[in-house]
């Protein structure tokens, strides 16, 4: 039984060249996204995997409507998102939230954290005294693990882990039904990258709230996520349940996402599948497959026409020709660390 | 035992108005053999790029200053060295790469002319003799067409292709040392893979001795042989690779492992290290990890555990796991 909360059909982003009568136009558009489509359940975490420049951020941006489409529809629950009216989307942003990747830029310095974390409270009118204001505020701060004595202070006067908890405290403050997380761990240290993610799975479960999660790293989202999309070049490549992509990922793109990540361990060295150059500019995507010009396995035809995103395993979709099972091995048992 | 290529003995750097200097460089001692790969692992402020700046006098003073030790490389002590005749020293005997190729690299100079520059301040070879040293650096760092690509400015190239431009040209004049200070940070996960194949191609042709600096201990697997784990301005742990990920001795290394999220991991929740890095020089007396430790005893809140061997090839500072070995050391010959 399938819920789902968000669903976008068929979504695209076209960035124009700027230059309104330019001859050039057509050639300098950027498709930033391009015919994705997807839905994400109630209370599930849909972890969204690509380098830079593939076009994630913009479609998690595009699901808030924080930019608007210039293809395909998003839906939340059941009201169209795509062409709602101004006012009635910004009742909606109540159930709509984001946590960006950078908690040094996101928080304005001037504002203490209390007004920070209230101001989405002031914004829909949820409370309605000082005191109420300042009693949700402090327990907000307790739900994320910071103490409510520092509600005066201002962020420079917190690490980069601290920021983020206060940008997490500022997006649950409304009780939303989706949150879009922007990469909100890729800015810290190691150490505290996992106290953030353990935060999020924590909250989550308490909250049940829906989770987009977005990251260049598939090891990050490898314990947030339930269901995980990859996407190159603005299409999604290949999107299913955790546990197969991890195991059995289909696309060669997802294979070699996987396969480049060094491992901390120095005994698995080398066994690296290492792509030819780089990802193609956006302005010039090339045709057929997308991929095709990387693909250690690619063939005539995937220059010639792009595959369609098909089911190749229960509830496992990958967008190429080719596509076959690729078993990561399991990690020999580890010997453990001692605590 | 060879003769070490350089040999940093307890750097101190400060920081600061001298009446209140901040430290945050501490004691820090590692060596490098003659064509070995050794990596500096550690957290924002743990002092690993100070460290790695330090040895080619990069610091700027003020208002920083290096206040101890010796940087030994072939055995001179580049601290005794006038600060005229560091020059010389880089790039030709020792040369360096940074996070952002795009900043290091000269945006209005054409790519051929910044690394002919390079070669030009060590090496008298005539302009003729010069070009074709560079169309053989960029072809031997893998760029696509090096003579064509001679006349092209740094916009023109990707960021995995200049980091590639960078690698040539600090290798264009031979160094003994590359110090490579978090060389693939800035880029993404397919074109790291790439430039990590790279280092260790050079490394098996030219036999250059790299000096890793990076917080990713994925980089550092990959291509140390040893690794130097730094933690708030000290050395907290130093071994030979395969120590530190099967048997590290110090709770900091023990964490950190624990707590990266891994491909193969069915861990349904990630190991967390309680608190957050402290601020550089903030800690005054102890241990620096004090205060997010699990082993921790009172000990250590008042002194500074000295580096303590485990085994012959590896040394951690921690009062705890130190008498944990000794403890079982004497078990052993008991039984």
């Amino acid at each position: 039984m399938t819920d789902p909360i968000i669903r976008v059909e068929d979504i695209g982003k076209t960035f124009g060249s700027g230059m309104r009568f330019s001859l050039a136009k057509q050639a300098d558009e950027v498709r930033a996204v391009d015919g994705c489509s997807f839905s994400i359940n109630r209370g599930e975490t849909l972890a969204l995997v690509g380098e830079s420049g593939c076009g994630k951020s913009t479609l998690g941006r595009l699901l808030l409507r924080l930019i608007d489409p210039t293809a395909g529809r998003v839906y939340f629950e059941k009201t169209e998102l795509t062409n709602l009216p101004a006012g009635r989307m910004r009742d909606m942003r109540r159930h709509l939230q984001m946590i960006f990747q950078d908690p040094y830029g996101s928080l304005s310095p001037r504002r203490s954290i209390a007004q920070i974390i209230a101001e989405p409270l002031d914004v829909f009118g949820l409370v309605r005294s000082g005191r109420q204001r300042r009693e949700r505020v402090a327990d907000l701060m307790t739900q994320v693990g910071l103490s409510p004595t520092f509600m005066d202070r201002h962020p420079r006067q917190f690490s980069g882990g601290q920021r983020q908890r206060i940008g997490i405290a500022r997006a649950i403050a409304v009780d939303p039904s989706f949150i879009v997380a922007d990469e909100p761990v890729s800015a810290l240290d190691v150490s505290v990258q996992a106290q953030i993610i353990n935060l999020m799975q924590d909250l989550q479960r308490q909250k049940g709230f829906s989770f987009l999660f977005i990251a260049h790293d598939l090891a990050v989202v490898r314990h947030i996520a339930d269901r995980v999309a990859v996407m190159y070049l603005g299409r999604i490549v290949e999107i299913g349940p955790k546990k197969q992509i991890y195991r059995m990922p289909q696309h060669p793109y997802t294979q070699a996402l996987m396969s480049a990540a060094p491992e901390p361990d120095p005994e698995r060295k080398g066994k690296r599948i290492i792509l030819e150059g780089d990802v193609p500019s956006p302005k010039r995507v090339p045709p057929g497959c997308s991929f095709h010009t990387r693909c250690p396995i690619r063939q005539e035809i995937c220059s010639i026409e792009r595959p369609p995103l098909r089911e190749v395993a229960a509830g496992q979709l990958a967008a190429c020709h080719f596509a076959k099972p690729f078993p990561i091995p399991l990690a020999k048992a580890r010997p453990a660390i001692p605590a | 035992m060879t003769v070490p290529l350089l040999k940093v003995d307890n750097l101190a750097v400060e920081f600061g108005p001298k009446s209140h200097p901040i430290r945050v460089v501490d004691g820090v001692s590692f060596e490098i053999p003659p064509g070995g790969a050794v990596g500096i692992v550690g957290e924002s402020g743990s002092g690993k790029s100070i460290t790695s700046l330090s040895i080619l006098r990069l610091i700027s003073e003020p208002p920083g200053r290096i206040v101890q030790g010796r940087i030994e490389f072939n055995g001179v002590n580049l601290l005794d060295l006038p600060r005229s005749k560091m020059p010389d020293i880089r790039g030709r005997d020792i040369a360096m790469i940074f996070q952002e190729p795009m900043s290091s690299l000269n945006p209005v100079m054409k790519i051929g002319d910044q690394i002919g520059e390079a070669i030009m301040l060590h090496e008298d070879m005539s302009g003729e003799v010069r070009r074709r040293r560079v169309i053989e650096m960029l072809g031997l760092v893998g760029i696509p067409d090096p003579a064509g690509r001679l006349d092209s400015y740094p916009h023109q190239f990707s960021g995995g292709m200049r980091q590639r431009v960078m690698i040539a040209m600090a290798l264009a004049c031979n160094p003994k040392l590359l110090i490579a200070d978090e060389p693939t940070t800035a880029l993404d996960v397919t074109i790291q893979a790439q430039v990590l194949d790279l280092i260790h191609k050079l490394r098996r042709t030219l036999n250059t001795a790299v000096l890793l600096i990076s917080h990713d201990l994925g980089v550092i697997a990959d291509v140390c042989e040893r690794v130097v784990v730094m933690y708030a301005g000290r050395v907290v742990e130093e071994a030979d690779v395969r120590s530190i990920f099967r048997a590290p001795q110090h709770p900091y290394t023990r964490g950190l492992l624990q707590s990266i999220p891994r491909l193969d991991d069915d861990r349904d929740r990630l190991y967390q290290i309680p608190g957050s890095v402290p601020l550089a020089g903030s800690v005054k007396k102890g241990c620096p990890f004090y205060e997010r430790c699990s082993l921790r005893i009172d000990k250590c809140a008042e002194e500074m555990p000295p580096m303590f061997s485990f085994g012959t090839d590896q040394r951690a500072a921690c009062w705890v796991t130190a008498r944990q070995a000794d403890a079982q050391a004497k078990e052993a010959t008991l039984s």
